[in-house]
């Protein structure tokens, strides 16, 4: 095991002022410590000095929750292709390194503090359409709904989604589009999500566009930076099946309420 | 009819309908530059070629066709140019505080610069217009040449004039080099934007799309080089 020296550049904040750039040596840092493990080292440390420790996002530190949200020298979730913050490890880097450590950055993405930042915008659109609404009562066989395998693949794909925000950091527009697009995608493809389709997809764009998140200009910085390489051909979708709902929406039948009921 | 229209500017008020309505005109406009380019490179032909050529364009539909096409081509950019500005207002409000350090991985230059592409080719519009269409501060009116017996514009001699005059050359070919950056990320990306781009096509877009931008490029400076190096006189 070796051990590195390294000089970060860590965003200070609190909600609401304006933060800046704190300069904070990490010597020995062992390079087998995940880069969260990492900011704890430092924040025992801070804590041992009698100063504020950094405050950042992290839940489950293996991949699948999304929470541990920093751009890292200005990628989200750092240099290492598909790889969430949690999963990055210090022999990434070489002693001597300057690291630069900031939040993801969005208006959409308000700071609370340091380098957490509220990324409830993301709830709010998944609540305007991201679901397929469940009838209560026996549920069928699941074999009843015949699913090819490459759709089911495909969706499966999309639906690996983890929501953790770095298409948006990403972006330089601060664009939402893979996140809206993979977990509309994920239901618009699968036959339970075709009764929903339009709704769903105008509903989760108007309230991507209500959040303040930018519009795409299709140069794919989110898909380099996924963690887990959600593709740029979900947002091919998703414009197709805007376009689609859109013209509908605009020239078809209006929709007579159902009468009768209580 | 109000339904319509409340559906219709919903449609335009959202990110992807503004988006779409760029694309769609910017595929009207990347035709409209294909078009130009092959009519005036007429002037290879001969005297005689381009301004039957200018010729027919004007009396087409007994004058009638210059205008729709003009009509549609200004209704085209104003919706182009309209739409991106917002668009570009909505991305800047999107990110106010700048990060520290922003590393772009896959993105060229050319795709962060269309704003600043456009908007200068926009300016090259108005004056190549000016120059060439409205003929304002020159004779280029007075210019007349005898064609199958009837006396009509001579398009030729007025390009010759036109780029004879060094300031407006180099414009015209720096407003050439921006076009083709502009046409360079446009063109793939209008086939995102309209949902037809598949992982198999996306690299063809893309190459057709610098090869496109390429032969603007090429085509429409050869004219300002030939008259430039005396080889069309
Ligand atoms: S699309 Fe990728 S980068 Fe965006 S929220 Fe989902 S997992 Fe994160
Ligand atoms: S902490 Fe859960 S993905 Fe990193």
């Amino acid at each position: 095991m070796s051990q590195l020296n390294l000089h970060l550049k860590v965003w200070r904040q609190n909600a609401g002022q304006p933060g800046h750039f704190q300069d904070i040596e990490a010597p020995e840092i062992p390079d087998h410590a995940s880069f969260l493990e990492m900011m704890d080292i430092i924040n025992e440390r801070l804590i041992a000095k009698g100063q504020e420790p950094v405050a950042f996002d992290h839940d489950c530190r293996e991949g699948i929750c999304g929470m541990c949200s920093m751009q890292i020298n200005g990628v989200p979730h750092g240099p290492e292709k598909a790889t969430t913050t949690c999963q990055l490890h210090m022999r990434k880097f070489r002693t001597g390194d300057t690291i630069w450590v900031e939040p993801f950055r969005a208006k959409a993405f308000p700071v609370i503090k340091d380098l957490v930042v509220n990324r409830g915008a993301f709830d709010r659109i998944q609540q305007a359409g991201g679901f397929v609404t469940v009838r209560t009562g026996a549920p069928q066989d699941a074999n009843a709904l015949p699913i090819g395998k490459e759709v089911a693949d495909a969706a499966m794909d999309a639906a690996a989604c983890i929501g953790c925000g770095a298409c948006v950091a990403a972006c330089k527009n601060a664009s939402a589009m893979l996140f809206v697009s993979a977990k509309a995608g994920q239901l618009n493809l699968l036959p339970q999500g075709q009764p929903e389709k339009d709704r769903r997809t105008l509903g989760m764009v108007r309230q991507m566009d209500k959040e303040g998140f930018g519009n795409c200009t299709n140069q794919y910085e989110c898909e380099a930076a996924c963690p887990k390489e959600i593709s740029v051909r979900w947002i091919t979708k998703l414009n197709r099946d805007y376009a689609v709902a859109a013209v509908k929406d605009a020239f078809g039948n209006t929709r007579k309420e159902a009468g009768g009921g209580d | 009819m109000s339904a319509v229209f409340d559906s219709l500017s919903r449609f335009y008020a959202s990110s992807i309908g503004k988006k779409i309505l760029v694309a769609l005109t910017g595929l009207m406009l990347l035709g409209f530059v294909l078009g130009h380019m092959i009519g005036n490179l007429l002037i290879f032909v001969g005297k005689d070629a381009i301004n039957e050529y200018g010729h027919m364009l004007q009396t087409m539909l007994h004058g009638g066709g210059v205008w729709i096409a003009r009509i549609g081509l200004l209704g085209a950019v104003v919706v182009h140019v309209v739409a991106t500005i917002q668009l570009t207002q909505a991305n800047r409000a999107a990110r106010k505080d700048a990060y520290g350090m922003h590393k772009a991985q896959v993105s060229g230059k050319a795709s962060h610069t269309m704003i600043w592409s456009g908007l200068t080719i926009l300016a090259f519009i108005i004056y190549h217009l000016l120059h060439f269409t409205v003929r304002k501060n020159n004779d280029y009116d007075t210019y007349k040449t005898v064609l199958h017996g009837e006396t009509v514009h001579d398009v030729y001699r007025m390009v010759i004039a036109g780029f004879s005059w060094a300031p407006a050359s180099i414009f015209y070919i720096i407003a050439m080099v921006l076009l083709s950056s502009h046409l360079s990320h446009g063109f793939s990306s209008l086939f995102q934007t309209l949902g037809v781009a598949t992982d198999k096509t996306e690299p063809l877009f893309k190459k057709l799309g610098y090869a496109f931008a390429g032969l603007i490029l090429v085509g429409n400076c050869s004219i300002v080089l030939a008259v430039w190096l005396g080889y069309v006189r």
